[in-house]
């Protein structure tokens, strides 16, 4: 749809007066769009392409408790050359990590991907608002050059639209030249109407980058959310003229599902969307059926784990 | 950086289409009398796909005497779950060859092979099922302790969607008794020339289903043959009516699925993305070739301008081509004849000043075939808002209030299908009841069950198919007897 409508200023009334203005998400007919476009059939030269497409998307992620230097050294060796045995391997976007191990992540990937932090209390969000700032410059300050923070769930359900775009706008300002992912948590937002209007708040609020999950909670990506986000984004760019990326994070972990992302990508916001700067994977796993996808396009067999690396 | 999708073909050797076929008659394929024959064509390449028999009057009379004669031996006093089991073989044949059909179907007919496979095929199986599982309850139906079948059925069919035609015919009337004599559609016989083969597989009695092609004088022929009980016709309204006169001062028992001119209502409060989505699907699924298309957008003027301007966005990314391409959205027109129709009624659009847009895609050099259509500025005194395109065209026009928008739904000579398109439940019902439509959709189009009637109101015909309700087209009670 084109959304003609000025768009609000930041006072409480005029943002719920619009996020509550724009049109309805009818769950069943999303589900089905998104059901179609996965019956899409990507071949040969289509499904080679779209592999190296992918791979230079994911933002590869390690965010558990049990995080060392070690680990994180490793994944970003891998990030850097994903396929040891076929240098033709793009690397992939970003590292993701927490925002205590940027520095390490930073040393070994150096400018050739960049660095990503979680940042903002996450992946819950519960702390009060300086926390998040302090949290977040700290991380951009050890080198982060993209910041993913969480939004506040419980305000947004509460229906305290301004505390949530307040709050992206501060950590905003505190990323400084550093990108903006701001994530939704769709999985606790639940209805596709929630999921549209997070969506355009996160990015009145600037979000440079609007991303579905901490890959905490389940559901965490699926096509049907993926799907209203870019819509949004479509509709945002009609009527601001800005691109916003869109981020799927937690649950893709295979190559036929990360080109059914690509496809719905495609299909919804265009080709322009199909860069590493307006569209990325968060995933672990997903790297590697990637790379197995890929190899068996290049050899015209299937190998198995032990061919690619388990950093 | 540019996302091509590579060609993604189906196999076309799943199918084996012999040189020439004849008519299917008491279980075997015979020669016609005459001898006469016709070429059916694939009209995405224009390639002779094979030639099939006509149909004579001999040949109808041989075929119905072989029907009446399965009706009195066989399948008439056949238990109903000796005929399930029957049915039930079928449906499941039908399940296990649906790859080879969907094929023989999107090459014959022209449609995407995306929508023989997800959509043709999987409901002609699931209207076997459904009926198969009746023939043993039909005593609980509603139609009385002890309904009885009626007879022998003239079915002919139209060349939308052949076999899901073919199912919505056979399955109901064998499920409750009858034998049938079925004429598919001049320009798509093959699919129902491999039920024919899938009948003989499934070890059905010879005659109770037997296939006769030809055109419409065969058609003509059989439907006023004196040996038949049952008439059921699907297919243009002024066919429908001449079939009616001939039915006049008759016995026969009749049911017409005719014309449409369906109305899609879109509110200003509507989900935009989904009713799109839902207009697209309603006027291009199938090349528009559904008689219960959503041909006219009602559009609240409000909300107008945007709707209009996402839905030409919306088709730009239709892809329009080979239907055997698993990435096909929009296949061919099934004929040169129907292209011709649609040529003309375009042409009178634009003639009658209504603005015309075509979404922009490259139309293949050989075959038959038509860009997705819309036109906006369109009234009630066009004729693209008043006659049946059968393509895929859409013709939008607007609307103030609720009542105008029923009004204007309802201002056709049609009544078989209306969408309506709001996020407000008491708004759906209030439509729903005023709309003299057979089926209304709401928040959706073009979607459809076996265990859901089917069937028009006015000029688009009478009787009802699928449901409990479509028994009652093959079953005669007791006042009836």
């Amino acid at each position: 749809m084109t959304v003609d409508l000025s768009l609000p200023d930041a006072s409480p009334g005029s943002l719920r007066r619009f996020l509550h203005g724009l049109p309805g998400v009818d769950e069943v007919g999303a589900q089905a769009r998104a059901a179609a476009l996965g019956t899409r059939s990507i071949k040969t030269t289509a499904k080679a392409w779209a592999i190296d497409t992918a791979i230079g998307m994911v933002d590869l992620t390690t965010l558990e408790g049990m995080d060392t230097p070690g680990k994180v050294r490793a994944m970003c060796a891998k990030a850097l050359r994903p396929d040891p045995t076929d240098p033709t391997t793009p690397s992939v976007a970003a590292v993701c990590v927490y925002g205590d191990l940027v520095g390490v992540a930073r040393e070994v990937v150096g400018d050739a991907v960049h660095v990503a932090a979680v940042a903002t209390a996450f992946p819950s969000g519960r702390a009060s608002l300086d926390v998040k700032l302090i949290d977040t410059k700290e991380a951009v300050a050890a080198g982060a050059d993209e910041i993913d923070m969480v939004i506040d769930r419980g305000a947004f359900l509460a229906g305290d639209y301004a505390l949530v775009h307040d709050e992206i706008v501060a950590v905003k300002q505190a990323c400084g030249s550093a990108h903006l992912k701001v994530i939704l948590e769709t999985g606790e937002l639940r209805t596709l109407d929630n999921v549209r209007r997070a969506s355009w708040l996160a990015m009145l609020a600037g979000a440079d980058f609007i991303k579905t999950s901490t890959g905490k909670i389940s559901p965490a990506a699926t096509p049907p959310v993926t799907l209203v986000m870019l819509e949004a984004v479509r509709d945002f760019h009609e009527a601001t003229g800005q691109l916003i990326g869109v981020k799927a994070a937690g649950g893709i972990r295979t190559s036929k599902d990360a080109i059914k992302y690509l496809v719905l990508v495609n299909e919804t916001v265009g080709d322009a969307w199909l860069t590493p700067d307006l569209f990325r994977f968060g995933a672990s796993t997903l790297l590697n059926d990637l790379l197995l996808q890929r190899q068996r396009l290049a050899t015209g067999h299937y190998s198995g784990p032990d061919y690619v690396t388990i950093d | 950086m540019t996302f091509e999708y590579a060609p993604a073909p189906e196999s076309r050797s799943l199918v084996d289409i012999a040189s020439s076929y004849g008519l299917f008659i008491d279980g075997e394929f015979t020669e016609p009398v005459d001898g006469g024959s016709f070429k059916t064509t694939n009209p995405a390449t224009e390639e002779v796909l094979s030639e099939v028999s006509e149909a004579g009057a001999d040949d109808v009379d041989r075929a119905v005497r072989a029907a009446r004669s399965a009706y009195e031996r066989v399948w008439g006093p056949m238990s109903g779950r000796d005929r399930a089991k029957y049915l039930f073989r079928i449906a499941r044949l039908i399940q296990e060859r649906s790859r080879e059909l969907a094929v023989l179907e999107t090459l014959d007919n022209g449609k995407p092979i995306r929508e023989s496979r997800d959509v043709d095929l999987p409901l002609v199986a699931a209207h076997f099922f459904y009926h198969a599982g009746w023939a043993d309850k039909l005593e609980h139906a509603g139609y009385g302790p002890d309904p009885r079948p009626i007879g022998v059925a003239a079915q002919v069919i139209p060349w939308n969607f052949p076999l899901l035609m073919l199912a919505w015919k056979i399955a109901p009337a064998l499920a409750c008794g009858n034998t049938v004599v079925l004429k598919p559609a001049e320009t798509t016989p093959l699919s129902a020339l491999a039920f024919a083969d899938i009948c003989r597989q499934a070890d059905l009695p010879p005659g109770v289903v037997n296939i006769l092609t030809g055109a419409g004088e065969t058609g003509r022929l059989l439907v006023e043959h004196p040996g038949v009980d049952k008439v059921a016709f699907t297919g243009s309204t002024d066919v429908g009516k001449s079939i009616m006169r001939s039915a006049a001062g008759t016995s026969k028992r009749l049911t017409l699925e005719l014309g449409g001119k369906a109305a899609n209502v879109i509110f200003d409060d509507a989900p935009i993305d989904q009713a799109v989505e839902g207009v697209v699907n309603g006027i291009f699924f199938n090349q528009g070739h559904v008689c219960c298309a959503g041909s006219r957008l009602l559009v609240q003027e409000s909300v107008a301008e945007e709707v209009v301007a996402s839905l030409k966005r919306r088709l730009g990314t239709l892809r329009l081509g080979d239907p055997l391409d698993k990435n096909t959205d929009i296949g061919a027109i099934n004929s040169a004849a129907q292209l011709a129709r649609i040529d003309a009624l375009v042409k009178s659009g634009e003639d009658e000043g209504a603005d015309r847009w075509s979404a922009p895609c490259a139309i293949p050099e050989r075959g038959w075939w038509f860009p997705p259509t819309v036109f906006t500025g369109v009234t009630q005194a066009h004729r693209i808002a008043r006659e049946e395109i059968f393509g895929p065209v859409l013709s939008v026009l607007t609307f103030r209030t609720p009542d105008e928008a029923v009004e204007k739904a309802n201002n056709t000579p049609y009544g078989l299908s209306a969408g309506i398109w709001t996020e407000k439940g008491s708004r759906i019902l209030w439509m729903a009841e005023r709309l003299r439509a057979g089926v209304v959709w709401a928040n959706t189009f073009n979607r459809f069950d076996p265990a859901s009637p089917f069937g028009g109101y006015k000029e688009s015909g009478f009787g009802r198919e699928g449901g409990v309700q479509g028994l009652g087209a093959y079953l005669t009670t007791e006042e009836g007897r």
